[in-house]
Formats: C-alpha cells, sequence, structure tokens
C-alpha cells in the first residue's frame, strides 16, 4: 500500500486520505468575466510529472495539507501544511 | 422460493463463536470533542487537570479522565458517565478564550479488546504499523478498520480501546468475533 506522509501524524497507510485537487488555486475576484470565472472553478493544470496537490487526512488527524506528488510515478516528493511554501 | 426467503436470515444470523471474552464493551462514557486554538491549551489543560500539551495521537489520562489528542487542535475527552462537570470546569477555566466543545456521549460505543493476538486482530483489517515501536502503550488515533471510522487506542501492550460511531458497532464488533476465530486465545 501506498504511504502518505501527513505533515502532523508522519507516514500513514494511503486509504486514510482523500484526494483535494490542485492546490495554490488562487480564488478568482468578484469582478472577473464570465469566462475568467469559469476558467477559475474548471480548468486545472493537470500536468503530467510534478503536481502540487491538496489532500485530506480524513481518517486521521483530519487536517487539510498540500503535497507534491508525480503524476506519472505515483512517488510523492513532499508534503507541508497548508500556508507554507514548499520546499 | 424456500431459498429466497432464507437466503437475508442468513446473513444477520449470529456469527459462529459470538461470545468472545476478548471483546466486550466498555463501561458506560461521557465523551466531548474539544477543540482549542493554542492560546487555549494551558487554561483548558488546568480546568479539567488533564495535559493537553502532550504531542498529536497520544492519549493522557489524570484520574478518571482521559484526552485523546486525534488532530493538532482537536482532542476526544473521555470520563466515566458519571462525570457531569466537564463542560462547567471548562466554562469557568476559559471564561475569557475561545474553545468548542461538543457533546458526543451517545455518538459512540467504546469496546475493549484484549488479549496475546489483538493487534494482530486488528491488524486483520486495518493497515496501521501496531508494532510496539510505531504504536506504543499510550497511543491514539483515528483510523480505519474495514469501512469503519475508528478511534484506536493502544491502552496496553496486548489491550486496545477502541471508538466506534454506534451504528458502525454491530459492523466493526461482528467482523472481530469472525477474525477471532483465526486467533484462539
Ligand atoms: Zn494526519
Amino acid at each position: 500500500m501506498l504511504v502518505i506522509s501527513c505533515p502532523y501524524c508522519g507516514d500513514r497507510p494511503e486509504i486514510e486520505f482523500s484526494y483535494g485537487g490542485e492546490a495554490h488555486v488562487v480564488r478568482a475576484p468578484a469582478s472577473v468575466t464570465d469566462e475568467e470565472w469559469t476558467a477559475f472553478l474548471y480548468q486545472r493544470s493537470n500536468a503530467r510529472g510534478s503536481y502540487a496537490e491538496r489532500w485530506r487526512h480524513a481518517h486521521g488527524c483530519g487536517r487539510f495539507f498540500n503535497a507534491r506528488r508525480n503524476t506519472v510515478t505515483d512517488f510523492f516528493e513532499q508534503t507541508y501544511k497548508i500556508g507554507e511554501a514548499p520546499a | 422460493m424456500a431459498d429466497i426467503a432464507i437466503a437475508p436470515a442468513r446473513r444477520t444470523a449470529p456469527l459462529p463463536g459470538a461470545v468472545d471474552r476478548r471483546i466486550e464493551k466498555s463501561a458506560p462514557l461521557t465523551r466531548f470533542v474539544l477543540r482549542l486554538p493554542e492560546e487555549s491549551i494551558t487554561a483548558a489543560g488546568a480546568a479539567l487537570g488533564l495535559d493537553f500539551t502532550a504531542p498529536i495521537n497520544r492519549a493522557v489520562t489524570a484520574g478518571y479522565r482521559m484526552a485523546l489528542r486525534l488532530g493538532p487542535d482537536e482532542w476526544l475527552v473521555l470520563a466515566p458517565a458519571a462525570d457531569a462537570a466537564i463542560p462547567g470546569a471548562l466554562g469557568a477555566g476559559l471564561a475569557d478564550r475561545l474553545f468548542s466543545l461538543v457533546d458526543v456521549s451517545h455518538r459512540q460505543t467504546g469496546i475493549r479488546l484484549a488479549g496475546p493476538h489483538a493487534g494482530a486482530m486488528i491488524n486483520a483489517l486495518c493497515p496501521l504499523d501496531l508494532g510496539s515501536a510505531a504504536f506504543p502503550v499510550g497511543m491514539a488515533t483515528r483510523t480505519i478498520f474495514a469501512k469503519a471510522d475508528i478511534v484506536l487506542w493502544r491502552t496496553g501492550i496486548a489491550e486496545f480501546h477502541l471508538e466506534i460511531w454506534r451504528s458502525f458497532a454491530p459492523y466493526v464488533v461482528s467482523l472481530l468475533h469472525e477474525i477471532g476465530r483465526e486467533y484462539p486465545d
């Protein structure tokens, strides 16, 4: 089983976690056009390779955190708390 | 048609070996989910006599009160059902500070699992490393057992306390009975 390192709890089994989509998506201001708003809501970079993602330790500490995962190899390069900068 | 009538009844029949003295209900408990910001931790500890500075995924006990740190700012506080003083003590001790206290006494049920194979029985359907180095006595965490979310607390080298949401308890307990058939005590 894949092991994911929660920034709060340490190494834990994958099935305790839930996926939260791309990380660092900045909310668009209310003044944007419909097209820009649609892009903010639905368009993601969907990178092949290193990808910043949100994860939640749902069956653990319950906290959201960020991770950088390689979408080709499924290797977790790093995990870090919300609000922290990636290393 | 007789087969159709029998099939559902068979699924709900008691499991063989359903009396297993290693698996028993804990005494009635009062339970609270306590959320504290950093600056309220010391005052809350003084109010309840519990050490809330202990690290995450650890349980602390003081007298008959217990606190399991399930998240960086989240504790499950347990006490015998007769202890009605917790909300009042916290309210008085944290009068000018932020905290959140939710009574979940009737949301969950407690199960005690003991015996030399207790860890192996949990590991049958829970992927946590329960070796005594990775999961020592006093460690407590939310985790997953089969498809149920549980709180697992190692209370002794061969003894665990499980907190299970009530509607999941028959599911978890019957699975433990089923697993127990592979581990004669
Ligand atoms: Zn965690």
